[in-house]
């Protein structure tokens, strides 16, 4: 950062010269933009800013109307109509004794809060935590068949984590003691 | 004894803290030249006593001393020295370790590389950043202390999560940090401005080449974290818009919003306050990222151990400084004087509107990061924002962004002529257009997206081209002349033309993976094939592997393109067996450095099948080479003559620049 001068630099300010000069062509072009008072121009920049907010407000608000997954355990959408195609992440434990594996990598298996349990098919490659009794969140969509087709099946990172979702569902039915 | 030494380094570094905190600010706001002169020697021994606690840690996971806690949670005498040593960031109280030496390393560069900086605004900076540091240092101190001691001392230890055992910890981590606190200074030199009063176009030219630095070091290391995830997880994804990437991604949109609002700062005397705010706001997003990191309000593999004692610490050092910087900036800020008019269409309009883009865009990443906590805490409703929501807000707002990125470099300053340069962009509109018809033409009407995707990038890329040919005037000076205009021309030229250009590259590369990339999906045997793309993969077999503290079952694949065997892939599913935890190690095969076949394992049969991912993405590498070119294009900025933090005086510069503007 500290290198002395160099030859290779050394003629730098010939070419730093070209932004004024540019300037000065254009400076001549008289479009009757220059009589533009500062208001103007400042009224000019908050319209545009505005403009741009305005666009993000409602690009936003419609992305969170749409475009967010709600979090729910089987006993919440059970017995339930959910509107056709909502996506949810449905979590709770891996029920015991219920992973099927197929052929062509899908995978059946039922998600529990113990008090109600979901059917879930995936195909796909599962998580490498992914175990019987483990805690687990499933994304994807119910379907009319009674079952929930996952895209996207979530475990943990490593051996002392659940999602917390799920621990907190858990918790909320309590059968979870963990110390989390 | 050396664990009790580099604690007790911490508690001398701490104190030092304290004391820069106080009289270096004292003597500027004094005008006491005494007290200033404290700041620069006291920085350079919080970096010493800083080092030297690193050391100690780091000595002590070399030699797997079990008798400290954070070794034990975090190491296994069988690990390999490259991940003992990487190791020692791997954890929260480690990481932190590392955040707060790079935050006194930054001090220490400043008061060493700063000559020409005045030395009321270097030593009010130094102090500044002596508060971040003591912040900092109390919070280690106080709930993550990496030097206790456990006893008594257990004989092996708990590993570090596998996930976390790979190169990339190295690497990904400090380049990250150093661009994440590198912020701090920046933040400091804002915070030292206002108490002091006086920001000038000076102020910018100081200001830039640290700005420019951190921008290099955060742009690598999202990269890199982000080529990791590609790897490591097997999921074959780059970026998933998860928290924790937002994290490192605002303090980005917010920094390179920086860098452009302080070239109009520096050459124009405008857009001061803003800039001064907005130096500000990057390091509170750097804060923030770190908090919702380390606090554990997201559960990600970069939340380390949760303690909510933690978690409420760091959220006060966040309120005190976002909160105490913002009424600091209320404050003084109108006394800032105003500078340089400007046309709306003109270079500095353009920066302007730049900065409109990316701070929207910003904020937008910000609401999408916060919506789910600040819901959940509100209504206890348990909400996730994922891709679809980003795709829809901060898509939309990069487009004009680089729908207008060509004309920006070409507008002149004060006032531009939009239709001269929209005259100077058509063979760029030609080839853009050009590129857009080919893509269609190759894939068909469906692929209308991707041909407008593949379309925005060669005008990008076109464009930066152009604007570093234009600076040639190879038509008017002929091919030598013209080759030496180019070598000679300033470092900054180059950084914008590359800068620019890489986000072509990258745009490019991540347009070519969403609508060109192939999956498959399926159960393979012993010697059975799968075509993918233009390419073949014969299965041989899996078979076990041992490596220095797991096994692996490595899947053979021979890779054939028309008919001849062009590569080997090898996949493996990894147990570790200190935490008997498994991983995924995928293949991956990169063809022609752009493209890549990417293999991973999941479930293996009985009968030695396996289940298997399998992904052509085209042009994939692009999507990192893009992030460096970039910043080689900051590297090159940083060596332009006029930015050194060395630089000639800016009246002598003045006078220079005046004698050679004849041309």
């Amino acid at each position: 950062m500290t290198r002395p001068p160099s030859p290779a630099c050394g003629n730098w300010p010939a070419n730093w010269a070209k932004a004024p000069e540019r300037h000065k062509l254009v400076g001549s072009d008289g479009n009757g933009r220059s009589k533009m008072t500062r208001k103007q121009r400042r009224m000019t920049m908050i319209a545009a800013a505005g403009g741009v907010l305005a666009v993000a407000v409602a690009l936003i608000l419609v992305a969170l109307n749409d475009q967010i997954v709600f979090f729910q355990s089987p006993s919440d959408i059970v017995g339930k109509q959910l509107p056709d195609g909502q996506r949810i992440r449905l979590g709770g434990l891996v029920e015991d004794g219920s992973v099927e594996r197929g052929m062509n990598a899908e995978v059946r298996f039922a998600v529990t809060d113990t008090v109600e349990s979901v059917n879930v098919v995936y195909v796909g490659l599962l998580p490498d935590l992914f175990r019987e009794g483990q805690g687990v969140v499933a994304e994807g969509v119910m379907k009319g068949d009674g079952w929930f087709h996952a895209d996207n099946v979530l475990a943990k990172h490593d051996e002392n984590y659940m999602p917390k979702e799920v621990a907190e569902a858990l918790k909320g039915k309590g059968v979870w003691q963990g110390e989390d | 004894m050396i664990i009790e030494i580099g604690h007790f380094a911490l508690i001398l570094a701490f104190v030092l803290s304290a004391l820069q905190s106080v009289v270096p600010v004292w003597g500027a706001v004094t005008g006491d030249r005494r007290l200033m002169a404290v700041a620069p020697p006291v920085a350079g021994m919080m970096f010493l006593l800083v080092g030297i606690a690193f050391a100690a840690l780091t000595q002590a996971y070399m030699v797997s001393d079990f008798s400290v806690v954070n070794v034990v949670e975090n190491s296994h005498s069988a690990k390999p020295d490259l991940y003992k040593i990487t190791g020692v960031w791997g954890n929260h109280e480690g990481s932190l370790l590392l955040w707060v030496l790079i935050l006194v390393l930054f001090g220490a560069l400043v008061a060493a590389f700063g000559r020409n900086i005045p030395m009321e605004l270097k030593a009010a900076t130094l102090g500044v950043q002596g508060w971040v540091t003591a912040a900092f240092l109390l919070f280690m101190l106080a709930t993550s202390n990496p030097f206790l001691r456990a006893s008594p001392a257990p004989i092996e230890g708990n590993d570090l999560n596998p996930i976390l055992q790979d190169v990339g910890l190295a690497i990904h981590p400090p380049l990250l940090y150093v661009g994440y606190v590198g912020f701090s200074i920046v933040f400091s030199f804002a915070i030292a401005a206002l108490i002091l009063g006086r920001v000038d176009a000076a102020w910018a030219r100081w200001v830039r080449p640290w700005t420019l630095l951190a921008w290099m070091f955060l742009t690598l290391g999202i990269a890199m974290g982000s080529y990791w995830a590609y790897y490591e997880l097997g999921w074959g994804g780059y970026w998933f818009w998860d928290p924790v990437e937002n994290a490192s991604f605002m303090p980005w949109l917010a920094g390179t919003a920086l860098l452009h609002s302080a070239i109009v700062m520096e050459k124009r005397g405008a857009l001061k306050v803003w800039t001064v705010l907005l130096a500000i706001l990057t390091f509170s997003l750097s804060l923030l990222g770190t908090f919702l990191v380390r606090s554990g309000v997201l559960t990600s593999v970069h939340a380390f151990a949760t303690d909510p004692a933690r978690g409420t610490f760091i959220l006060g050092i966040l309120v005190v400084f976002i909160g105490g910087s913002l009424a600091l900036y209320a404050w003084r800020a109108p006394m800032l004087k105003q500078g340089g008019l400007f046309a709306p269409v003109s270079r500095e309009g353009a920066l302007v509107l730049n900065n409109l883009l990316l701070t929207v865009a910003t904020a937008a990443v910000l609401i999408g990061t916060l919506y789910p906590l600040l819901l959940e805490v509100l209504t206890d409703e348990k909400i996730s924002v994922g891709p679809p929501f980003f795709n829809l807000t901060f898509g939309p707002l990069m487009i004009p962004l680089l729908l207008a990125m060509p004309f920006g470099p070409f507008l002149a300053w004060k006032r531009g002529d939009l239709a001269a340069v929209g005259q100077r962009l058509y063979a760029v509109a030609g080839l853009a257009l050009l590129a857009m018809l080919v893509t269609a033409w190759m894939e068909g009407a469906e692929k209308i997206l991707a041909a407008l995707g593949v379309g925005l990038a060669a005008w990008v890329i076109c464009g930066a081209a152009a604007e570093i040919l234009s600076r040639a005037r190879f038509r008017d000076v002929g091919l030598s002349t013209g080759l030496a205009r180019l070598a000679g021309l300033p470092g900054s030229a180059w950084g914008t033309a590359l800068g620019h250009a890489g986000i072509g590259l990258t745009l490019l590369g991540i347009v070519a993976v969403s609508a060109f990339q192939e999956e498959k999906v399926l159960t393979i045997r012993p010697g059975e094939s799968v075509e993918i793309s233009h390419y073949s993969l014969a299965f041989a077999g899996l078979a076990r592997r041992t490596g220095p503290n797991y096994v692996d079952d490595v899947g053979h694949f021979d890779i054939y393109r028309g008919g001849v065997k062009v590569a080997v892939a090898d996949p493996a599913k990894r147990l570790y067996t200190a935490r008997r935890m498994p991983t995924t190690e995928a293949g991956i095969v990169t063809f022609g450095l752009l493209s890549q076949v990417y293999v991973s394992i999941g479930e293996v049969h009985a009968d030695g099948g396996a289940d298997i991912r399998l992904y052509y993405k085209p042009l994939v590498t692009l999507i990192w080479i893009g992030c460096l070119v970039m910043s080689f294009g900051a590297v090159l900025s940083l060596f332009d003559r006029r930015l050194r933090v060395g630089a000639p005086k800016p009246a002598a510069r003045k006078m220079v620049a005046a004698g050679q503007g004849a041309e």
